[in-house]
This record gives C-alpha cells, sequence and structure tokens, in this order.
C-alpha cells in the first residue's frame, strides 16, 4: 500500500510539473475560488479586477484561449484523445494526473472542457471521417469552443423528456424549441443538440443527435442570471432553424443512444472537485473571533470542522482507490457519483457556517469585503447550484441506490407510452 | 500510486472472511449474549489462535507470525463483519501493541509469545470514572511498588490474564506523573466484578487492586504519550472492524428491502429507503477510505498516524453508528426485535465508538494534530 507513481507515470507527472511551473501561476490556500477551475462553470475570473462586465468576460476568455493554446502545443490539452486528432493517447491515470497538478494553479479550463471531454468523444464515437477531421483539431486548441444543448425547462433530472422539435424538410432538418442551462453558448462556435424527432415513438426512441454552427440564422442565446449574480449559462431558442441532414451524428432516432456515450464522458471526469473545504474554513477560523476567544479553540467549532475533515479527506482517499484501479487498468466503479454529492453538500455547510462565525460581517458581500475576500459568500450561493448542476443530490442518490447497490428503479410510466401520450402536466 | 492491499492480503482477506462464516455465525454470536457466565467464544478463540490471527503481527522472535499491520487490519474488517465475541482487540490491538512499543526485551519475551498463541489474554485499564480519563481522574495510585485503586470499566477484564494498569505516582496527578504498570490478575489483591456493557457479547468490569503487585511498562511519567500513541495505532485497528460491521448493516437491510413487500412493492423500490441506503453507502465508503489511510500510515509508522487514525476513528464510528441505526428503521417493527439480528450491530456499534475513546474526543485529538502539524 503505497502512493508512489509507477516510473512511468512519475515521469509523466515530472514533464507536467515542468510545463506548470513554467507557465502558470499558482495560487495559495486561501485564495482558491469557491467555483473552482476544474468544473464546467466559467465566469469571468481570470480577468483584472480593473475590467468589468463585458468586457472582463471577454478579457477571460481571451486569457483561456491563450492558455489553451499552450497546453494543446505541449500536448496536454486532450491526454485521453488520439494522437491523430492532436491528442496525448495517454491513459486515464495520466488524465487524472494532470487534473491534479493543474488544480493547484490559476488556470482557466472550463471553457473547452465540454468539448474536449464529453463532445469530442461522441463525435470520435459516432461521427463520420470529414467531420472528426475538421472539427476535432480545432476543439483541442480552443480555436472553436463547443456547447452542449440538451436540458429543456421540462427536461432536466428527467433528461430524455426532450421536447426540442426536430422535423425533417427534404435533406434538412427544421429545428424549434428551447433549451437551458447551455453553459458558454453566448460564445460557444458549434453545439451539440438533441431533439425530438418522433413524437410518437417511445421517450427514448424518438430522438435524434445533431451538431449545429451557433452562428446559424434562428438561434438565439439568453444568459441567465443566476443566485450568485453571474451568469454561466444560458436559455438557448431555435426558430425555425434549418441545418443539411449531413448534421446528424447517429441514426435517427438514435439520439438518446448517442447522448449516452456524451453523459458517461461526464462521468469519467475524475478531475479534483472545486475548492472551498475543510482547509478553507480551517484557516479563516485562525483569524476570526468568536464568543471565547479564537474560532480555531472553539470546541463546537472543531467539533464541526472534524466532520469536513473526514470528508474531505475520504473523498481524496477514495480517489486513490479509484486511481489504483485506473492503474491497474480497472475501470473504477460508479464509485465516483459520491464525489459531487458530498463536496456539493459540504461546501454549502461550510460557507454558511463560516458566514455564522463571522457574524455581522458576514452579511457584507462586495468587491472590496476586507474579510476573507468573499470566499464563504460567493461559496454560499455557488453550492446551493452546485448541489443541482450536473445531477442532483436526489438523482445522485437514484444512482448509488441502482447502479452501486442494485435497488430497484422506481415505477417508470413513461417506459410504456409513446411520448405524445406522457402525462406533462400542461394541456 | 497502489491504495489497495495486495492479493496476498486479500487472499488472507476470504480466507479468514470463509472461516468465521464457518465458525462464528450469529447462533454463536448469540450464545454469547445471552449466557451470562461466558465472556467470550472460547473455542473461536482457540482456533483463530491456532490459525496465528493473535500472532499475526507479533514478530517470530517472539512467537508470532511476523506479519505486518496491513495484515491485522484485514484480520480486523473480518473480525468486525463477524461480530466476533473475542477480547482480540483488547490483547491483540491494545495489549501486544503496548508491548512491542514500549516493553524491554525480557518483558517481550515473557509476555509476548503467550499473547501470540492465544494461551493468555492483555487487555488495558484507564477508565476510572464518567467522561474523558485525564490527569486529574485518574486516582489509581503507584506507592513503592504497589497499585491501589479502581478501574472502570475495563474491556475484557474478567477473561483477562494480564492488565496494564494506567496510575499516578503522586496524589499531585498531572500531565507527567502518569506511568503504566503491567499486573497479573491472579494477584490477591486484583478483585473483578462484571459489569453489563450496551453489547454483552463484549464485556467489561470493575477493577479493584489492593497493594497490587506490578511491574513498570516503559518510562516513568510518559503514560499519556504512550497511551495517545498505542490507541493511534489501535484506532486504525478498530476502524476497520467498525467498517466492516456497517457494512453488514447495509448488506442486511439491502436484503430485507428486497425481501418485504408493502403497497403492492419491494419496499427497497421507495426512494426514502433508497437515499437512506445511498447515504449509508456515501458514508461507509468515505469510512473505508479513511481506514485506508490510517492502515497506510500504520504500516509505514508515518508522523501522519495522529491525524490519519482519528480521521479513520471519527469516519468508521460515525458510518458504523449510522448504518446500524438506519438498518433497524429499514427492518421496521421487526428491527427492534430480539429475534432478528439488528440489534447486534446496533449495540455493537456504540460499544465500538466508545471503547477508546468518544467521537467527541478523537474529532478534538484530530484538530489539535492538524494545528500541530500546521505550526511545524
Amino acid at each position: 500500500m503505497d502512493f508512489n507513481d509507477t516510473p512511468q507515470e512519475a515521469e509523466f507527472r515530472k514533464k507536467v510539473r515542468a510545463f506548470l511551473e513554467e507557465n502558470a501561476e499558482k495560487r495559495s490556500t486561501l485564495a482558491a475560488k469557491p467555483n473552482g477551475d476544474s468544473g464546467s462553470s466559467i465566469s469571468s475570473a481570470g480577468a483584472p479586477e480593473t475590467v468589468k462586465g463585458e468586457d472582463a468576460a471577454k478579457v477571460a476568455l481571451e486569457n483561456a484561449k491563450e492558455w489553451q493554446r499552450k497546453k494543446a502545443d505541449a500536448g496536454f490539452a486532450a491526454i485521453l484523445w488520439p494522437k491523430e486528432f492532436g491528442g496525448y493517447g495517454g491513459t486515464p491515470i495520466e488524465q487524472v494526473i494532470y487534473a491534479q497538478e493543474e488544480h493547484d494553479y490559476f488556470v482557466h479550463s472550463g471553457y473547452f472542457e465540454i468539448g474536449i471531454g464529453m463532445l469530442g468523444p461522441t463525435m470520435m464515437a459516432w461521427g463520420n471521417d470529414e467531420d472528426k477531421k475538421r472539427f476535432l483539431p480545432k476543439m483541442i486548441t480552443g480555436e472553436e469552443i463547443w456547447c452542449q444543448l440538451f436540458s429543456e425547462p421540462s427536461a432536466g433530472s428527467d433528461l430524455a423528456g426532450i421536447r426540442m422539435k426536430a422535423e425533417k424538410d427534404g435533406n434538412e432538418w427544421v429545428l424549434n424549441g428551447q433549451k437551458v442551462w447551455t453553459s458558454g453558448a453566448h460564445f460557444a462556435d458549434y453545439g451539440m443538440i438533441v431533439a425530438r424527432s418522433d413524437p410518437t415513438a417511445l421517450k427514448h426512441k424518438g430522438l435524434t443527435y445533431f451538431y449545429v454552427d451557433m452562428k446559424t440564422p434562428g438561434i438565439e442565446a439568453k444568459p441567465i442570471k443566476q443566485i450568485s449574480g453571474s451568469a454561466n449559462f444560458n436559455e438557448v431558442f431555435f426558430n425555425d432553424v434549418r441545418i443539411p441532414d449531413s448534421q446528424r451524428i447517429g441514426a435517427e432516432g438514435d439520439g438518446w443512444k448517442v447522448s449516452l456515450t456524451t453523459l458517461m464522458n461526464e462521468r469519467l471526469a475524475v478531475g479534483d472537485p472545486p475548492g472551498l473545504d475543510f482547509d478553507q474554513i480551517f484557516e479563516a477560523s485562525k483569524e476570526i473571533e468568536v464568543e471565547d476567544g479564537l474560532a480555531v479553540k472553539n470546541s463546537e467549532v472543531r467539533q464541526k470542522m472534524a466532520d469536513w475533515y473526514i470528508q474531505s479527506r475520504g473523498l481524496q482517499y477514495t480517489k486513490y482507490r479509484s486511481m489504483t484501479a485506473l492503474s491497474k487498468g480497472q475501470t473504477p466503479g460508479p464509485e465516483l457519483s459520491i464525489s459531487k454529492l458530498v463536496t456539493a453538500s459540504k461546501m454549502q455547510d461550510v460557507s454558511s457556517y463560516a458566514l455564522d462565525l463571522m457574524d455581522m460581517s458576514g452579511m457584507v458581500h462586495q468587491d472590496k469585503n476586507p474579510i476573507l475576500k468573499n470566499l464563504f459568500q460567493n461559496g454560499y450561493f455557488f453550492s446551493a447550484a452546485m448541489r443541482i448542476a450536473g445531477g442532483t443530490d436526489e438523482v445522485l442518490r437514484n444512482i448509488i441506490a441502482e447502479r452501486v447497490l442494485g435497488l430497484p428503479q422506481d415505477e417508470r410510466p413513461d417506459k410504456k407510452l409513446p411520448f405524445n401520450e406522457l402525462p406533462s402536466g400542461k394541456n | 500510486m497502489n491504495f489497495d492491499f495486495s492479493d496476498d492480503q486479500k487472499l488472507l482477506r476470504d480466507q479468514a472472511r470463509k472461516f468465521l462464516q464457518d465458525k462464528c455465525d450469529r447462533k454463536s454470536v448469540r450464545s454469547i449474549l445471552e449466557n451470562h457466565e461466558q465472556n467470550y467464544d472460547a473455542d473461536l478463540w482457540s482456533q483463530i489462535s491456532e490459525l496465528g490471527w493473535t500472532g499475526t503481527a507479533i514478530p517470530e522472535e517472539y512467537g508470532g507470525l511476523g506479519l505486518g499491520m496491513l495484515e491485522l487490519c484485514v484480520i480486523a474488517e473480518e473480525l468486525g463483519r463477524a461480530l466476533a465475541p473475542t477480547p482480540f482487540s483488547s490483547s491483540i490491538y491494545i495489549f501486544a501493541e503496548f508491548l512491542k512499543s514500549y516493553g524491554t526485551d525480557e518483558q517481550k519475551k515473557k509476555y509476548l509469545p503467550l499473547i501470540a498463541s492465544g494461551e493468555k489474554i492483555g487487555t488495558f485499564a484507564l477508565s476510572e470514572t464518567n467522561g474523558k480519563p485525564k490527569p486529574n481522574n485518574i486516582k489509581v495510585l503507584h506507592t513503592s511498588g504497589k497499585l491501589n485503586g479502581s478501574k472502570n470499566p475495563v474491556s475484557d477484564g474478567e477473561s483477562a490474564d494480564y492488565i496494564i494498569v494506567a496510575a499516578n505516582s503522586d496524589n499531585n496527578s498531572n500531565y507527567n506523573s502518569l506511568s503504566l504498570f503491567i499486573i497479573d490478575r491472579n494477584d490477591p489483591g486484583v478483585n473483578i466484578s462484571n459489569l453489563d456493557t450496551i453489547d454483552p457479547t463484549r464485556p467489561a468490569c470493575t477493577v479493584n487492586l489492593e497493594n497490587v503487585a506490578c511491574e513498570r511498562l516503559g518510562e516513568e511519567g510518559s503514560g499519556w504519550d504512550m497511551i495517545d500513541d498505542i490507541l493511534n495505532r489501535a484506532a486504525v485497528l478498530f476502524s476497520f472492524e467498525q467498517v466492516g460491521g456497517a457494512q453488514v448493516s447495509l448488506d442486511e437491510a439491502k436484503k430485507y428491502s428486497l425481501e418485504r413487500f408493502a403497497f403492492g412493492k419491494q419496499i427497497g423500490a421507495f426512494q426514502a429507503l433508497k437515499h437512506k441506503m445511498a447515504d449509508m453507502y456515501v458514508k461507509i465508503e468515505l469510512a473505508r477510505s479513511n481506514a485506508y489511510y490510517g492502515a497506510w500510515a500504520l504500516s509505514t509508522d508515518s508522523n501522519e498516524l495522529p491525524i490519519a487514525a482519528a480521521g479513520a476513528r471519527v469516519s468508521a464510528s460515525e458510518a458504523y453508528n449510522y448504518a446500524s441505526q438506519e438498518n433497524i428503521q429499514i427492518h421496521g417493527g421487526v428491527g427492534f426485535t430480539w429475534e432478528y439480528d439488528c440489534h447486534l450491530f446496533y449495540r455493537r456499534s456504540k460499544l465500538l465508538s466508545l471503547n477508546i475513546g468518544s467521537i467527541r474526543q478523537w474529532k478534538e485529538n484530530l484538530i489539535s494534530n492538524l494545528e500541530k502539524r500546521n505550526i511545524v
């Protein structure tokens, strides 16, 4: 039992470290951003403080693209992808090692992760050679950004409940409807979309998968302002959007099957969960005074912090167990689904408790907050979203119960009826 | 990265599991639970001693197998799964570890072979009263080579042949006045009376000492340091027992939820129960991972041990307490009957989370060790 890399892994880690040290800036514990860099969330973080609003977003995007180019030149932008598309041709353990090392640096890879992590692999599995050659290399370099147009107002946890219409007209498809929660739709160049091509078929059988140029007439992205005040997601409206049949990925009616490739790749992302954790509140507790002195000396605070420590380290060591499986060439189990479930609630507990420790100052939430730079205020808002995005706590518990423990599925009326006969709560 | 047990260790685990399924079924656990005359399963004890489990981590020169602490962790998990009613933890995780770390060569030669062979049983007596043992509530006194006072509760005291007793050397008890002494329970001044415990398969007693002859273990005045060290080591082993018991609690909850029908379907299909079992699973996996880290620190004599041990201990105690409570809940009415086995785990989990110090104390240990590391 040890934590040592194999000689090959150690060699790879050395290369990654050298690259990061040369090209990126390291961060400290208290500076860890509550929304992290490794998730799919995208914000104006990375822009100088003096730049505001849209300009800040543009600067951040340019900075991120510049970083992505460097990463691609060094070969680290898509570690799992084959070399023919500009990838590193690496192993899952190398992917994890890279993510581990990059976690300690101020870099912004979020813009590209959906493309490289999920959509690219879908195109590799289901797309034609011409498209692969045309799109995949530019996905890696960050030259073209992709977004994932899956969720809809009535298809969230129940993702297959998609209502976006895809109607065939000669050699074209006409798309009508609305997508939502689309990260980066307002700056993405392309998107992958699932739409309902046959409402009379069973729910999972009537879907078809496409890619679209986001500049196609009839597509309109509107940012959704979130609880945190920032807008990382969009509503995307499709009004008579015409696309050629050549932009279909997979067969007509196979949209759900193709989507599963995308979604399974989401589950392979084993990066470090975002920051705001035990380490941050432990540091903060050494600065905040409570009724009987420093918070770190208060027995109730210590008891609470111990809970978060064992969750935090428990997840870290669980990841080591998964890495061990990967290192031996085995597939880690769905145990990985516990990570976000635990992390999001922990972040909410930690941030809410920290605000309480700050007492009246906990109310203050502005850029120049002298106290701990808004770390916990931001976390308080972000964690509420994190418990929902990418699978709600409840869906994750269902996944653990059904796929890990083998408990029965709920009764599913939607598996027996054609989609257009399902109760929807709407007339 | 190889954060896992080796193939040999996994083989040992499989063999131990099979052996215990056969020799330590629920019927034999219940026979100890229901028979107040018997403190432990003597047949099982002699069989696991014959297999060498008691000597797993004791060096060959002192009669053990000379395997490592990782092998002992593997066995601990299996003993926990089986609810084995034996004094294994007192004698092996604690008494033997004290001797290994702090005994003179002469003491090791005298005691360890007898402990390794299972012929004799040892335990440790610290607590005297309600609340956390600390300098001002240890009243057992060492004067002119004799011990006087009373220890309460002492795990496996009635089964023990030897007891390590924590005693103060002057009336002005402070952190540096505590020393450890080994006594022979056959000394005429030793008077033992059984106590009922929340889990009668893991008994405890009061030990009264009246001018009892003793030999010192380790340096005079360094009692608390030695106790911290050995209880850290024991905490890792206990955490494996706890993870083992927690896992079986979840497995049995799941099994019942698939057999029991209500409202026309398996109760395991209700989300309220599925989510509860998912939460049990999450706590157990985190506890298992924390225990693995403890095992790594224990087996490599890492200076991370105090943190790793406390993390493992807290995580495993909470996971087992939760799993055993919710196992009863999922069983519904039959869950709180004597007939169903749920209460065996409910008893054992709480007892294990107390017997080397409460969750509360271990959380405090965890944070204070993290503070120390930070300063260094």
